[in-house]
């Protein structure tokens, strides 16, 4: 194999090729096909309507009830029932619902259901989280989903690759979230529209799987088709007793070809916020002025996992959250949450006037359990900040890092948390 | 192939949240999501759209979350066609999927103002702007894509190909 990004070797192995070039329209084995609640309910009824009778393999499917989980209303309810059916019809190995479940990109890389070197699609546009580990992931529709269930294949079209040369390291309380709306600011909404986002250099050691994880996750956010990360050390740990699979590594060519490099020196970045309403709208803190904040979320696919608790947590132990603000954490997997009650988080997030919630995507996508009103502020740690995302059409949502969520919730105005530690 | 309608326009990264709100997600029912389509931008869109007519959007069209009922609710609600400066590449996919037709196109897209009156050939690969009569080429689908939207959709298409 020569002259190709990693994305590109992925695509190539899946599709049983020793070389596959951008453009070129390819069929490609999946390792991994995932659903939520939301989204697999309508590729069931695509999966019905093709008369398919059996599914490629019940090992490779995963259903997570996440996003209207706990069920909100009988609407809901019914939604995961037909989930429920189809997963018990079929012996889906992987189908998570309330009691097992999480947040389903934070639960599938912990649960090791996917890793190094897979090939994954998800009915879910922040499937690409799982580039952190080094897989190709990317988000589909349920009619993609409902075929790929059957056939256990999909058509890809190969994307051209952009190179982000990461280098240096992160300034105290800085992570992942201010990383990746640093880069979305530079490019835009649409700066990786169809391509793939392959992070890698020697500042890489100095960025966690869990900043990864965030800073993947929100490729889609750029238009990108998937991000991902170049396996190292840090990504070989992790997998180390998640997944007995094999460690399938694949390495950029140093001749392949990159439509764009972006040098990314991870000291020069400040505590970053997206403003309303597109995720490329990134202010550093000296940009903010005074915005007062009604709501505050910490948590979701993009920054769930147990680091962002511990960090929300440090920042808020002994305070109280602002009088007029409240302030929902939502552990992304039942497994974060017994962390957080054993590591005594809960205990500080209650403690500081702040609610926990069971693992749900609930308000990130104005679901429930935190939607806003007309013209209410939140600051949240998801990943969009669309017209009416969170709820009321005229409320207003910044994406932020844990640490600038947890020090906005204290003050009650947007804020670094140097400012109120 | 032909459609013939009605301009409903809009700007660049009109997103999936506006064209159909997560909060009326606990449906896959295809009328009831286009009684909710554009309701977050346009109030009136589900009042003044009619069986036929064409969406315009800048850049972007469709960027945000992977759902097909996105699609979905804008083919349910009468459009034939989307002509866009740029699709996110999901939408794109799902829109093909689901059998509703989309031209992406920088120049027609700018060439297209609200309210005019469009007719498209798709074979021909040609859009006429009655309004205003200027004619644009482009390139047609390829065949299996052009069998896609005819059979209305992927599984159709997947469900004949399996029957013969």
């Amino acid at each position: 194999m020569k002259n190709m990004t990693m994305t590109q070797k992925i695509l190539a192995n899946g599709a049983g090729k020793d070389f596959v070039s951008a453009g070129e329209l390819i069929m490609a084995k999946l390792d991994m096909v995932l659903g939520n609640d939301i989204t697999t309910p309508v590729a069931i009824n695509a999966f019905n309507k093709a008369k398919f009778s059996k599914v490629f393999d019940k090992s490779k499917i995963s259903l997570v009830m996440d996003h209207f989980a706990p069920n909100k209303d009988i609407k809901a309810a019914t939604q995961s029932q037909q989930c429920r059916f189809f997963a018990n019809d079929f012996d889906i190995e992987h189908y998570y619902d309330v009691g097992n479940m999480g947040v389903e990109h934070a639960l599938l890389p912990e649960q090791g259901i996917v890793t190094i070197g897979d090939l994954i699609i998800g009915a879910d546009s922040h499937t690409c989280t799982y580039g952190a580990l080094g897989a190709f992931s990317t988000g589909v529709g349920s009619t993609d989903m409902g075929v790929a269930m059957a056939t256990g294949k999909a058509w890809f079209k190969v994307p051209q690759a952009m190179k982000f040369n990461i280098k240096g390291k992160l300034r105290p309380h800085i992570s992942g979230k201010d990383v990746i709306l640093h880069i979305i600011g530079k490019i835009g909404v649409d700066g990786a529209l169809y391509k793939s986002m392959e992070f890698m250099g020697e500042g890489l050691k100095n960025l966690s799987i869990d900043d990864r994880l965030c800073i993947a996750n929100m490729a889609i956010e750029a238009g990108a088709k998937n991000g991902i990360f170049a396996v190292d050390d840090i990504t070989l740990e992790y997998a180390k007793g998640r997944s007995e699979k094999e460690p399938r590594i694949f390495v950029a060519d140093e001749d392949a070809y990159y439509e764009q490099v972006f040098d990314i020196n991870l000291d020069e970045i400040d505590h970053t916020v997206a403003f309303p309403h597109l995720p490329e709208n990134a202010r550093t803190k000296d940009e903010w002025g005074e915005i007062k904040i009604d709501q505050v979320v910490i948590g979701s696919c993009t920054n769930g996992r147990l680091s962002d608790m511990a960090v929300a947590a440090e920042i808020l132990r002994g305070k109280k959250i602002a009088k007029n603000t409240r302030c929902i954490v939502i552990p992304a997997t039942q497994n974060i949450y017994l962390e957080c009650i054993t590591k005594g988080y809960l205990k500080t997030f209650i403690e500081a006037g702040c609610v926990v919630s069971t693992p749900t995507c609930g308000p990130c996508l104005g679901g429930h359990m935190g939607i806003l009103a007309a013209n209410e502020k939140c600051v949240s740690t998801t990943n969009r900040n669309f017209v009416g995302r969170m709820g009321h059409e005229t409320s207003q949502v910044f994406l932020a890092s844990p640490e600038v969520a947890a020090a906005s919730a204290i003050s009650g105005i947007l804020s670094a948390p140097e400012q109120v530690l | 192939m032909k459609a013939h309608g009605k301009v409903h326009r809009y700007g660049d990264n009109v997103d999936t949240d506006v064209i159909i709100p997560a909060r009326y997600l606990n449906t896959t029912d295809n009328k009831e999501l286009a009684s909710h389509c554009m309701e977050d931008i346009d109030k009136e869109f589900v009042k003044k759209v009619k069986q036929g007519d064409i969406m315009v959007g800048g850049f972007n069209f469709g960027c945000g979350s992977s759902r097909e009922h996105a699609p979905i609710a804008i083919k349910a609600s009468g459009i034939s066609c989307i002509i866009a400066k740029s699709f996110a590449r999901i939408f794109y996919r799902n829109a093909i999927n689901i059998g509703l037709a989309i031209i992406e196109s920088e120049e027609i897209a700018s060439n297209i103002n609200a309210n005019d009156e469009v007719e498209i050939d798709f074979e021909k690969g040609e859009i006429k702007n009655l309004s205003t009569n200027k004619s644009f080429k482009t390139q047609p689908f390829p065949p299996f894509i052009q069998e896609i939207i005819n059979a209305n959709g992927y599984v159709n298409f997947v469900a004949h190909k399996k029957e013969n």
